[in-house]
Order: C-alpha cells, then structure tokens, then sequence
C-alpha cells in the first residue's frame, strides 16, 4: 500500500468503525488547558525558500540575549571540537544499535562515559544515563526504594533546596507507587538544610535522604553530616550534584564516612548546548552493592575467545526485554548523542580543565555578588557565596524587572518568587565562565537601573 | 530427566520443600528448575525473620540469561537464609537439593503441606513443560 496521508473519507471511516465522533475525541483524556493551541499562523504549504526567509525572521525576534539565567540548565563555552566530533557518522546515533554488541565504537564511549563519571562522582558505577537530571533523581528514589530492604515506609526525605522542578517531576512519577515525599524546610538565614530540622525523623522509617550539592541556590550544604545522619537512619543517601562543581567539591563517594549510596543530576553543562531546554541527559552512579538495582543500561568490558578486550552490555537481567514487568526500568540509552558529545567534552578538558571551569564559575559568582552588593535597591540574600548561583530579594515584582532587563538584551535570571513565597519577590542569578569582568559591570549597571 | 527426590515436596513454580523440624522446612529450587535457568550469577535471598503469604515474591534467582522470582511456597516466616548464595551463587546449579537450599521457613499451619506436589505429581508437571 503507498503512504498516503488519510483523506477526509478514510478518517471518517475509521471514526465510524470504532463509533468515535471526532479525532479529538480520541485524546479527551488530555485536559483541555495542556492543548496546543491551533498552529494558523503557518501557511499550508511554501517553497524552501519561503520557510526559510520566514523561520529566519522569526529566530531573530529572539535577539543574542547575554544569559544570567542557571536553575539547573548552563551556558558554559563548548569547544568547537566537541560538535565537530559528535557528529561524525560514526557516532551520529542516539540508541544503542540492536546486536550492540556489533557496534564495539559505541559501546566503548559509552564504556568511557561511565568511567568518567563514575570516577567524577567517587562511586563504582555508572548507566549509560537517563532522560535528564530530573528523571535520574525520580529513578534514583524507586532505586533506594528497591534497595533499602530494610525499610518498609517507601519515605523519603526531599529537601525544598532540591530544584523545584525536580520534585514536580518526581512528584509526578514516584507518588503513583505508594512513595511518601517529605518535604524539609530550609534555614531562611543560611538557604541552606539546618541538620536540626531533621531530629525530629530520627527512630522512624525513613528509606532514604536527598541531599542536593551545590543546592538550588547555589549554596553548599553540609553534605558530610547529612550523609552520616542518613545512614544513622538506616536511610539511603542520595546525591543530586552539579558534575561540573565535582572538579573541585568533594566527591559524592567521599562524603561523611561512607559516601553517598547513589548520586545523579544533570548532565546538560558538559558539552550540551542550552537549546531552549533539551535535549539534556541525566546521570545516574551507585555504590557495587545495589548495581542490580540500578535503572537503565551498563556496558563492560570483557574478553572474546582470542582474549582480546571488547565491551558489551552488561547487567541486563534487570532490563525490560528480559525481567518484563518486573525490570528496574524502561530506560534505554535514548540520550546517547548527548553522551557522546559530554564524553567528548570532559576528555577534551581533562580534570585540569574542569577544574579551571569550576573555578571560573566559583570567582565569577563571587565576584558578580560583590558588584551587586551596594546596589539600593536589591538585598542579597544569604551570606555564603557559592557555585553559579546566588538569590537577590527586589523590591518590585520580579517578574517586571525581568521583563525590563529582556529589552536591555538581558536574561536577568529566574523569578523564584512563587516558588519559595517566604522570600518575598526574588530572583535566582547565575554566572559561569562565559562572563567577563567587563561583562559583569555592564550587567551591574543595567540592573540598577531597572531595580 | 531431572532428579525429583521422592521425599521432598514440590510448588508448581519449582520449589522444593524438605522437613528438617516440626513446622520447619528447607527450601530451594529443582534440578529442573536450575537447568531451565542456566548458570546462576545471583542469588536475591528473603529477608531473615519477615512473614510472607503464599506465593508472595520472596526473592530472585539470576541467571546469564534471565531473572526469576522466588515465591514463598506456603505462608510462613523465613528462619534461616542460606548466606553462602551470596558470594557462590552458583552451589544452586551444583548442589540443588543440598548445598543449593536458599531458606529455612517456619509454616503457619503444617496442614497446608497437603496443598503442595508430590514428587509423581512434580514429575508429570515437568514432563508437559519439557
């Protein structure tokens, strides 16, 4: 049969068949405020040319905005080989080939992948990654729950300094499977978890503890007594990091005394570009004990009959061509190209150069807080500088100031004022090495004046 | 054809069941059961000291090429687990009638042995599967 697309009267047909009025009709269970609005602005059907004059022009509505915006994705400098590379036709594919094993190039980046961040994040195990830093936290928290045999709540314990995107993702994919999320209040002096706060859980079932490094607002939380708290609890302590901030923080593996038991985050600020929002990628280590836990997939390297090294996938009794329903996930390799392009970012940088991003982010944040210090107008909240990000308080609506700073050429940041109400209107900057001294001071200014 | 030892007590989903006290029995999976799953790599024990239903999932036999559950085969309690699976997974593909045991279970009520396969019936269930 040749493809072509339905007419009229062959819709009408199928709709007849299965007693269904409309097409609509068909996806009703989607809430009505979720649907696209009809795209009529676009003609029916134009030359190449056309789409191209007409696509141009309105990509240049968007202007080459300078970006003082983070909350969990970064604009950080890409060198041009890290593109050049990943899209070789070698490497230009996302999934992992069927027969994966035919496909030993693929199999040994994402080999080389694990090992990297494996070894960044101070565990013994890396997956090939997940769908991005929110869906790694949501599976690291069904992994602890898989894990922690010893506890029977399902209860974990969610810092609000996690970002709040996070939770509203794994709000959405956990709380369907009988898991409690507990949510712990912040110390509004410090922005950061008040060990105090968490007493009060002590002696109950709590299956694991979430613990954010830097935290939301950029801010380091005292990761070594909360790790050791959790595991006091019998609970698991997971880690939700910033890998570039791991060239110079102290390993997840490595906190208080036994290190974390799973860590993850976003994946995006090593190689990916910002591309309004993904595609991004989440990672995803453990400690060896709960490798069979563990979602996703794992390749590693063995040897074939002639005893030559080769790699080839591993674990994969846990995955769903094989345990079915009962498979840890149903996540494949579906970011692999992103991977690819991280690999091939932190191998281009080695830890040296990562290093040196880090700390370019690290001064750049301090620095920005010290030109904005005595700006009337703006309270800087918080007293600790930290990595990428800090909150300002304003005294308009944050949300005007943004606005205003757009005109200016200006991503002025991310109003988190509906997000965190008991700070009043707020508004979370972040600064990498992509700034100049010379930037931040015109960035200065023009804040000062829309304030 | 597999072993099937005439005094032991069978499930449907290939446990094996021996006496070793009053209301204590021993428990692992068949000959059967083991060369259906191939060489086994891990081995999920029950957790000492918890209750479990009939047919609850209790734990999980890995092998190269598949993952298969454990289920409780009457409701009792696990009394004894067999820690040496952990790190010689594979005393199951060797020795499973013997070294191969995975856990000690204490039955609520005895009488629900009655319920369970004898050796001739595990045999004729097993010659259909084949």
């Amino acid at each position: 049969m040749p493809f072509i697309p339905h007419t009229d009267d062959d819709i009408k047909a199928m709709l007849d068949t299965i007693g269904v009025a409309n097409i609509d009709e068909l996806f009703d269970e989607i809430p009505k405020n979720l649907w696209s609005s009809k795209l009529d602005q676009l003609d029916d059907g134009l030359p190449e040319m056309a789409v191209i004059k007409k696509v141009s022009a309105l990509a240049k509505k968007d202007g080459t905005p300078a970006c003082y915006a983070g909350a969990g994705a970064y604009e950080h400098h890409i060198p041009a080989a890290v593109w050049q590379v990943a899209t070789r036709g070698e490497f230009y594919t996302s999934y992992t080939p069927y027969q994966a094993e035919v496909s030993q190039g693929t199999l040994q980046v994402i080999y080389e992948y694990q090992s990297m961040i494996a070894h960044m994040t101070g565990l013994d195990v890396s997956n090939a990654s997940m769908y991005d830093g929110a869906s790694a936290l949501a599976e690291a928290i069904l992994m602890a729950v898989r894990a922690n045999r010893k506890s029977k709540s399902k209860t974990i314990l969610v810092p609000k300094t996690v970002n709040p995107v996070y939770l509203q993702v794994v709000k959405n994919i956990v709380t369907n499977q009988e898991i409690e999320l507990i949510s712990i209040d912040f110390n509004t002096e410090t922005g950061c978890i008040d060990p105090q706060t968490l007493k009060q859980y002590e002696g109950q079932d709590i299956t694991a503890l979430v613990i954010p490094q830097p935290n939301y607002f950029g801010l380091y939380e005292d990761v070594h007594s909360l790790t050791d708290w959790a595991h006091a609890q019998n609970a698991m302590a997971i880690g939700v990091v910033n890998p570039i901030s791991l060239a110079l923080l102290t390993a997840p593996g490595q906190w208080g005394h036994k290190g974390v038991d799973i860590c993850c985050g976003e994946g995006q600020s090593m190689g990916v570009p910002l591309s309004s929002g993904g595609p991004y990628y989440g990672f995803l280590t453990c400690k060896q004990q709960f490798v069979r836990q563990m979602p996703g997939r794992i390749v590693g390297m063995t040897t074939d009959l002639d005893d030559n090294p080769g790699f080839a996938l591993t674990y994969q009794a846990r995955e769903q061509h094989i345990r079915r329903a009962k498979a840890t996930s149903n996540i494949c390799t579906n970011q692999g190209l992103m991977v690819t392009a991280s690999t091939i970012y932190m191998a281009l940088l080695g830890s040296n150069g990562l290093r040196n991003v880090a700390a370019h982010c690290i001064n750049n944040t301090a620095t920005l807080k010290d030109k904005l210090a005595n700006i009337k107008g703006l309270n800087i909240l918080f007293k600790d500088s930290g990595f990428h990000e800090f909150v300002i308080q304003v005294e308009r609506p944050a949300d005007d100031i943004i606005a205003d700073m757009a005109t200016k050429g200006y991503v002025a940041g991310v109003n988190i004022s509906d997000d965190y109400p008991e700070l009043g209107q707020c508004i979370l900057l972040c600064v990498t090495e992509t700034k100049t001294d010379e930037d931040l001071d015109e960035f200065a200014s023009a804040l000062a004046e829309c304030l | 054809m597999s072993y099937v030892p005439d005094n032991l007590s069978y499930t449907a989903s290939h446990e094996w069941l021996e006496k070793i006290a009053d209301g204590r029995y021993r428990v692992g999976i068949t000959e059967f059961a083991q060369e259906q799953l191939g060489d086994i790599v891990f081995v999920e024990l029950p957790e000492n000291n918890e209750a479990y239903a009939q047919e609850d999932e209790c734990g999980v036999v890995e092998s190269v090429k598949t993952a298969s559950d454990l289920y409780a085969p009457l409701g009792g309690t696990v009394v004894e687990i067999n820690d040496a699976l952990e790190d010689n997974p594979e005393l199951i593909n060797d020795s499973p009638y013997d070294n191969g045991w995975i856990f000690v279970i204490e039955l609520d009520d005895e009488a629900d042995l009655d319920s369970l396969l004898s050796a001739e019936d595990y045999r004729n269930s097993i010659e259909d599967e084949d």
